[in-house]
């Protein structure tokens, strides 16, 4: 089966708020999407939406495959070494040989480390590797490049490109621009109510 | 490894004593309060053996409120429910997982506490065994208890000092039957708190996974 995900006419609304409505979206393997829209407008919401941890205010969603996210949380123990926090999700996800990700993102040096210690941008890297280790056809990334410096965006960026190119689907919600080459881009202010 | 087991795994890791989050804390406090009680009531040997078991009881219950506060509210807020969600991990599983992880890392050991505890209070063996029988019965439901309420107040502001006020009105019928069997000569008090917790047991993992899910609406 195919991955896909597809919105169909969704509305969102927090609290007494409409953030958006009457938007659909549709994405095959190989598709990026990104979405733009300033602060407030309902980015986070939209891809929590998206993962099925938020219920639209109307629409529905469906989505074949399975899904990975990045968001804010880093749903790492904050007392535990790195590795071992990581170790955790991969016996979830049934991971193998998380080696190749911990390489690509220059994590394993960092193993030992207790991850309250890590900086912002480490975080970020150790968020990335288990999506890598999930090994899952849709990714719903949430501001991915917070904290990253230049060198780390550029792999996140190419990282991207890589799964998308490998018959992925990507949803990057950010404020930065992002190389993805042949991205779609959805601006949430058009579907403002 | 299959996930359940490995989330099992992980819960323990955490909540047992030794574990990031666990700490031997709870048990020095119930063992602390049977420690006080003597010295607060004075040397009467026989009024020590009439209430000791009830103090026991109370120190338990005290003791079950001391984990709540970690018990789910840093999962909820670092997003460890949000991933197992996407892996297909429900809340109901991933709150029966922590129920029975909460349950082992706390009771057991609080049943062994229980016997320094007993000697300190001067209990004799057949009160010391009724109590170590309601306990065993009634801790199920404790943890259910503590479990629900943690769940509701996880994603608020100072919510674990309202969990504590929480959980003692929903304690009070194991308390009852529980401490109730020591001025009973058979054991149908102790069979009513088993029956208690495991009605708590059974309502605990659906009401405490609704609440994860209404918290992510805040």
């Amino acid at each position: 089966m195919q991955a896909q995900l597809i919105a169909n006419d969704i509305a969102c609304r927090r609290g007494e708020r409409l953030l958006f409505k009457g938007l659909s979206l549709g994405c095959a393997p190989g598709d990026a999407l990104q979405v733009t829209g300033s602060n407030g407008v309902g980015k986070s919401s939209l891809i929590r939406i998206l993962a099925g941890l938020l219920k639209p205010f109307s629409g529905e969603v469906s989505t074949t495959g399975a899904m990975g996210l990045i968001d804010e949380t880093l749903a790492l123990d904050a007392n535990q070494p790195l590795g071992k926090a990581l170790a955790f999700w991969e016996r979830i996800d049934g991971c193998r040989d998380p080696s190749r990700a911990l390489e690509v993102l220059q994590l394993e040096e960092l193993l030992d480390v207790p991850v309250r210690f890590l900086s912002t941008g480490q975080k970020k890297r150790a968020a990335f590797a288990r999506l890598l280790n999930r090994n899952c056809p849709i990714w719903l990334l949430d501001e991915p490049l917070n904290g990253l410096d230049t060198q780390a965006q550029k792999s996140v960026e190419s990282l991207v490109a890589l799964h998308c190119s490998g018959g992925g689907i990507a949803v990057v919600a950010s404020h930065q621009a992002m190389a993805l080459p042949d991205a779609e881009t959805l601006a949430i202010e058009d579907f403002a109510a | 490894m299959s996930p359940a087991l490995a989330l099992l795994r992980r819960d323990l890791g955490l909540l047992m004593p030794g574990g990031t989050q666990g700490g031997v804390l709870p048990l020095l406090f119930f063992l602390a309060v049977a420690m006080l009680y003597p010295f607060a009531v004075g040397p009467d040997a026989q009024l020590l053996a009439r209430t000791g078991g009830g103090v026991i009881w109370v120190a338990a219950l005290l003791a079950a409120i001391l984990p709540l506060e970690k018990l789910v509210a840093g999962d909820v807020e670092n997003g460890t429910f949000d991933q197992l969600h996407l892996r297909g991990i429900s809340e109901e599983l991933a709150m029966a997982i922590r129920l029975a992880a909460h349950w082992l890392a706390f009771a057991p050991l609080l049943l062994v506490a229980t016997l320094p505890a007993a000697a300190l209070l001067g209990l004799s063996g057949e009160t010391t065994r009724t109590v170590l029988l309601g306990l065993l019965a009634g801790t199920p439901g404790l943890a259910a208890v503590g479990l629900m309420v943690a769940a509701l107040t996880a994603a608020m502001r100072g919510g674990a000092a309202l969990a504590g006020l929480m959980v003692i009105p929903l304690a009070v019928p194991i308390l009852i039957f529980g401490a109730g069997a020591l001025a009973r000569p058979d054991e149908s008090a102790i069979l009513l708190t088993a029956a208690i917790s495991l009605v708590l047991v059974a309502i605990a993992p659906f009401a405490a996974g609704a609440a994860i899910r209404a918290s992510r609406e805040n």
